[in-house]
């Protein structure tokens, strides 16, 4: 792979479960350092996109690679080069803000000599240094995210990716934890992808936007693109939506999915 | 294969002792688990060593249950770990670890180390509950060395088994009820409060392939009567049984949480 193709690559990429084509030949790339915004409604194929793509789960066929190594044949070599925020909370509440961080450390093998340092640097990043001994659990729904973050990004991996990362957090805490994800893009040149319901923040946040529905991608762009190919005077990404996937952008989903948002928002509210 | 083996060492140590600090930064839980290994001993122990109904040659009654029901306790304790497996999973903390370059087998391995040192505090509490009982013990530097080895094997096995059956049924309320239906069988199928000698010839043949047995003999050998030739026997029946039953729950331990 050259160096200079994009840092993730997906080619006619398909996940089946027996019948049901839960992402059905879909291709993107995304740049190095880019802000990409995978958005669509629950069980649009979002989340299952991003399990193949952290290499745990075998696609049904196509190819993707990050960072040049290819997701199927070098697993080992993409889960050091990729950071992970899961949906649900992934952080362990009955230990302290400093031992979550310490397990990551110590699983991702940062050399010993380096790991305090490591896991005092990520606290203070995350203004969370006065909460070095606290139990995670006392947090509140914007600190736990943002630890889910500090947790992913201490072996400075190339690219980060969050499912549904602030779902379910008030809107203050949403900008707080996305000014961090800015922070982190600007120091380290981190490549953040990320799926979303919500139809605003893909387009404050995100560099360029892949519209997902039903396992297929409708359409890829900056948001500016996507509204200006509606061809109407002030659209907004949702209408951008509607004309792409002939679809509102609802809650749709099933009853697992909508159990799952909900405990999420009540967890982090 | 070296480095898989070295990684797995490591990381296993690493997620044993985020278990562990976890119980130090609660351990109710080590209060409210010692209630029932006092209850055996101090109630039911005391109450059929004055009926003398079952032959124990050459021990009180009182000594040869305190083995059993230490066994019994840190089983109690392996046989419902697998639990945490649900509770990862139900959050994303198990998603999480699974995309970390972590083998699968520590994974397993972190959980069977943490619940044999959970059954370590079991085991404290038997000896000093027996002490206070006036149960007469042996206690020697190897004895005490022999007695840990067997409760973290003993624990390692039960909790692989716990895992396995955790990850196939993947709900906390079908898992309990499992729990449930097997512990009690395991126990009574067992040497823990009668001689194998005792039992009908079916039973005794469902004792002799209960690994919970071999717990009970080693710690009888060397709680009690000694015989170095037996224990070691005992140590190595549980070790294959925890290994094998590692690897077939690693095997079994969730690859992706949808």
């Amino acid at each position: 792979m050259s160096k200079t193709s994009s840092i993730i690559q997906v080619a006619r990429l398909v996940k089946r479960f027996k019948d049901l084509a839960a992402v059905d030949d879909i291709s993107f790339t995304v740049e190095a350092g880019e802000i990409f915004a995978f958005l669509g409604p629950n069980g649009a194929g979002k989340s299952t996109t991003i399990k193949v793509l952290i290499t745990l789960l075998a696609p049904t066929s196509g190819t993707a690679t990050i960072d040049g190594h290819d997701i199927a044949r070098q697993a080992p070599e993409v889960r050091r080069a990729i950071g992970y925020v899961p949906q649900m909370i992934s952080v362990d509440g009955t230990l302290t803000a400093s031992e979550n961080l310490m397990l990551m450390a110590r699983l991702y093998d940062i050399p010993r000599a380096e790991r305090k340092e490591r896991v005092r640097e990520m606290l203070a990043f995350l203004n969370l240094e006065g909460h070095t001994d606290a139990l995670v659990r006392t947090f509140s729904g914007g600190m736990i995210r943002k630890m889910e973050v500090g947790q992913a990004m201490l072996h400075r991996p190339k690219v980060l990716l969050l499912d549904e990362p602030t779902t379910g957090l008030d809107p203050v805490a949403r900008q707080n934890v996305w000014e961090h994800l800015f922070d982190l893009r600007g120091r380290f040149g981190t490549t953040i992808f990320f799926s979303t319901h919500n139809m605003e923040e893909a387009d404050e946040v995100s560099d360029r936007v892949a519209v997902m529905n039903r396992g297929r991608i409708a359409a890829t762009g900056t948001a500016e693109e996507l509204k200006a190919k509606t061809g109407k005077p002030d659209a907004t990404l949702e209408d951008a939506f509607i004309f792409f996937t002939g679809n509102k952008l609802q809650e749709t989903g099933n009853f697992r999915e909508i159990r799952r948002a909900r405990q999420i928002e009540r967890r982090l509210g | 294969m070296l480095h898989y083996l070295s990684q797995t060492f490591q990381k296993s140590y690493v997620l044993a002792e985020m278990e562990t600090r976890k119980l130090l930064h609660d351990p109710t839980e080590l209060i409210s688990r010692a209630v029932q290994p006092i209850l055996w001993l101090g109630i039911f122990g005391e109450a059929l060593s004055k009926v003398r109904a079952i032959a124990t040659p050459g021990l009180t009654y009182l000594q040869f249950i305190t083995p059993g029901i230490l066994t019994q306790s840190v089983v109690f304790v392996a046989i419902f770990y697998g639990l945490y497996v649900i509770m990862d999973r139900d959050t994303g903390v198990l998603q999480k670890l699974l995309v970390t370059p972590t083998p699968r087998l520590a994974l397993v391995w972190g959980k069977m180390i943490a619940a044999g040192i959970r059954g370590l505090s079991q085991a404290l509490i038997v000896f000093l509950f027996a002490m206070v009982l006036g149960i007469r013990l042996r206690i020697t530097p190897w004895s005490v060395l022999g007695v840990i080895v067997i409760v973290m094997l003993g624990a390692s096995f039960f909790t692989g088994l716990s895992m396995i059956v955790a990850s196939i049924v993947k709900t906390r309320e079908r898992f309990m009820g499992i729990g449930q239906v097997i512990t009690l069988p395991l126990f009574f199928a067992s040497n823990a409060i009668y001689p194998i000698a005792i039992m009908p010839a079916w039973l005794q043949a469902v004792a002799r392939v209960n690994p919970l047995s071999y717990m009970v003999d080693g710690l009888r050998a060397l709680m009690l009567s000694g015989g170095v030739a037996r224990v070691g026997f005992d140590m190595g029946v549980l070790a294959i049984a925890a290994l094998l039953i590692s690897m077939l729950s690693a095997w079994f331990y969730p690859k992706v949480v949808m």
